[in-house]
């Protein structure tokens, strides 16, 4: 089977700071693929590499079987409408209501539509969200767990193939955190997607991960699933178990 | 070491910087030709704009007008020449004054707004976040404000050329008994084209530049809150001292064309 995403020998350094030394992964249609690394190890920065928000040294990149560092704007902006984005502060935009952010992208990119209507959309994505009746408020308005499933929502919208979580429970409490787990398994049911899960959070690991990837100075450390990875006897793997 | 030491000098960022300014400028342009256009968003940033500034520069406009006129007509008294106050005024006020004054109060008010806006949109990956959507930000966010900064900061100016000279009649009516009317005649019968097009012509370079340069002080602002204040900052610091270089060219090239 083809990968949906396909990196390898990845490198990204910052000046002298080499954040990503060689990595690389592959990620399977239907799989959730965990990546996890101490705060700084460059998980970010992997995921901005993958929507080119920014540009790696060398290495590479495919995703859904198109070079990304090569693509043109046009091509890239397609490709980027099949590859979901979540990110590490929900990034909604602030001066627009839910509705309008969920908007924003769908009016770009008509042909994404397909043929239903843009109120229709945007209803039946906040409710699999469960959020419906925030459809008037503005972000401020939220709750920290409630931008994170609205950020989710507007995402969603486009119907992407693949979705890159950034850190999808950080900053929020246990339970807050795990319902957004659960949302996140739901979704991939009901709209089929792969995601790409970046975390250092090992209870979302656990329940989320198909298969798990270690990310230390820059390289696939280890890899494996998680009940395989945390019964390593390597004292850096364990590290993240404990 | 040479790159440490020309990476602090100041006069190599200064030239960088110039350079990262005219390349955005250009691609200002090249996205603001280009399908497809964000006209909603165009007639929402004149209209936050315009509406922004509006007391403000109301107010200013005023209080010029009162002040220039107070303060230079005992002068004019004494030579006898009260009866070329509003020639003067009116002269002083549309040709330069006005303009500059009113463009480095949207400086102000507007660059530093733009300049916060964008870059707390930058801070908190709003922006990333519509490129990573296939959204273009680039013509949502700067191309609408850079227009509507060029549209309206002449619009404001002429509204506050004559918020002064209404000030200016005002001292004029009760210092000098001179009716609307009479004033009013004798500042247009002094004005000619060769004041009003290049006054207003300038105007439009100072709303491009306001809106060019808080938009790319907050596009390209740093990580942090601490980038998003110095985008502001530097956002009017930097076009309010463009305006004064953009208005001295401006007074030689008319120099040149109206021959004054
Ligand atoms: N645009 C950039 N310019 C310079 N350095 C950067 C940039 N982006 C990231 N870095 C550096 O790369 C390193 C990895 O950053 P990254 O954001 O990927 O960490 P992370 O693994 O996501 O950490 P966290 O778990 O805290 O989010 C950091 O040391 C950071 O300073
Ligand atoms: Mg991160």
């Amino acid at each position: 089977m083809e990968p949906l995403i396909h990196i390898e020998n990845l490198y990204k350094s910052f000046g002298g700071l080499h954040v990503l030394n060689g990595f690389s992964l592959d990620l399977y249609d239907g799989e959730n693929l965990v990546i996890v690394g101490r705060s700084g190890s460059g998980k970010s920065v992997l995921l901005k590499c993958i929507v080119r928000l920014l540009e790696p040294d060398s290495g590479a990149l495919e995703v859904l079987g198109q070079p990304v560092p090569q693509l043109s704007q046009y091509e890239m902006d397609h490709l980027r409408t099949e590859v979901g984005f979540l990110f590490q502060g929900s990034a909604l935009y602030d001066s627009m209501t839910v509705r309008e952010n969920l908007e924003f992208p769908l009016r770009r990119h008509p042909e994404k539509m397909k043929g239903h209507d843009v109120g229709t959309l945007i209803t039946s994505t906040l409710e699999s969200v469960g959020l419906a009746h925030t459809v008037d408020m503005m972000p401020e308005e939220l709750s920290g767990g409630m931008q994170r499933r609205i950020a989710l929502a507007r995402t969603l919208i486009l119907r992407p193939r693949i979705i890159l979580y950034d850190e999808p429970t950080s900053g929020l409490d246990p339970i807050t955190a795990k319902e957004i787990i659960e949302l996140m398994l739901r979704i991939q049911e009901e709209y089929h997607t792969a995601a790409l899960i970046i975390t250092h959070d090992m209870d979302c690991a656990r329940v989320i991960a198909n298969r798990m990837i270690i990310l230390i100075d820059g390289k696939n450390y280890a890899e494996g699933a998680y009940a395989e990875l945390s019964m390593s006897p390597d004292p850096r793997v364990r590290a993240f178990f404990k | 070491m040479p790159a440490t030491y020309y990476q602090r000098s100041g006069l190599r960022r200064y030239f960088q910087e110039t350079g990262e300014v005219w390349l955005f400028a250009r691609r200002f342009f090249k996205e603001a030709l280009h399908r497809p256009f964000e006209g909603k968003e165009l007639l929402r940033q004149c209209f936050i704009v315009g509406n922004q500034s509006l007391f403000l520069v109301g107010m200013t406009g005023l209080i010029m007008g009162l002040v220039l006129t107070l303060q230079t007509r005992p002068t004019m008294e004494d030579f006898g020449a009260e009866a070329y106050m509003p020639a003067m005024v009116g002269v002083s006020i549309i040709r330069e004054i006005g303009p500059v004054v009113i463009a480095l109060i949207c400086a102000g008010k507007i660059g530093s707004s733009i300049g916060a806006e964008l870059g707390s949109m930058k801070v908190t990956e709003q922006i990333a976040a519509m490129e990573v959507s296939g959204t273009n930000p680039f013509k949502y966010l700067v191309v609408t404000r850079i227009l509507a900064t060029t549209l309206m900061v002449p619009l404001l100016v002429i509204f506050g050329d004559a918020i002064a000279l209404f000030g200016s009649f005002l001292v004029e009516h009760m210092k000098g008994d001179v009716s609307f009317r009479l004033f009013f005649n004798k500042v247009f019968r002094q004005l000619g084209f060769g004041d009003l097009i290049p006054a207003t012509a300038k105007t439009f370079f100072f709303g491009f530049a306001i809106g060019l340069i808080g938009c790319f002080k907050g596009y390209t602002s740093k990580k942090g809150t601490a980038g998003v204040g110095r985008a502001a900052n530097t956002a009017v610091v930097v076009a309010s001292m463009l305006l004064f270089v953009l208005d001295f060219i401006a007074v030689l090239v008319a120099d040149i064309f109206f021959d004054l």
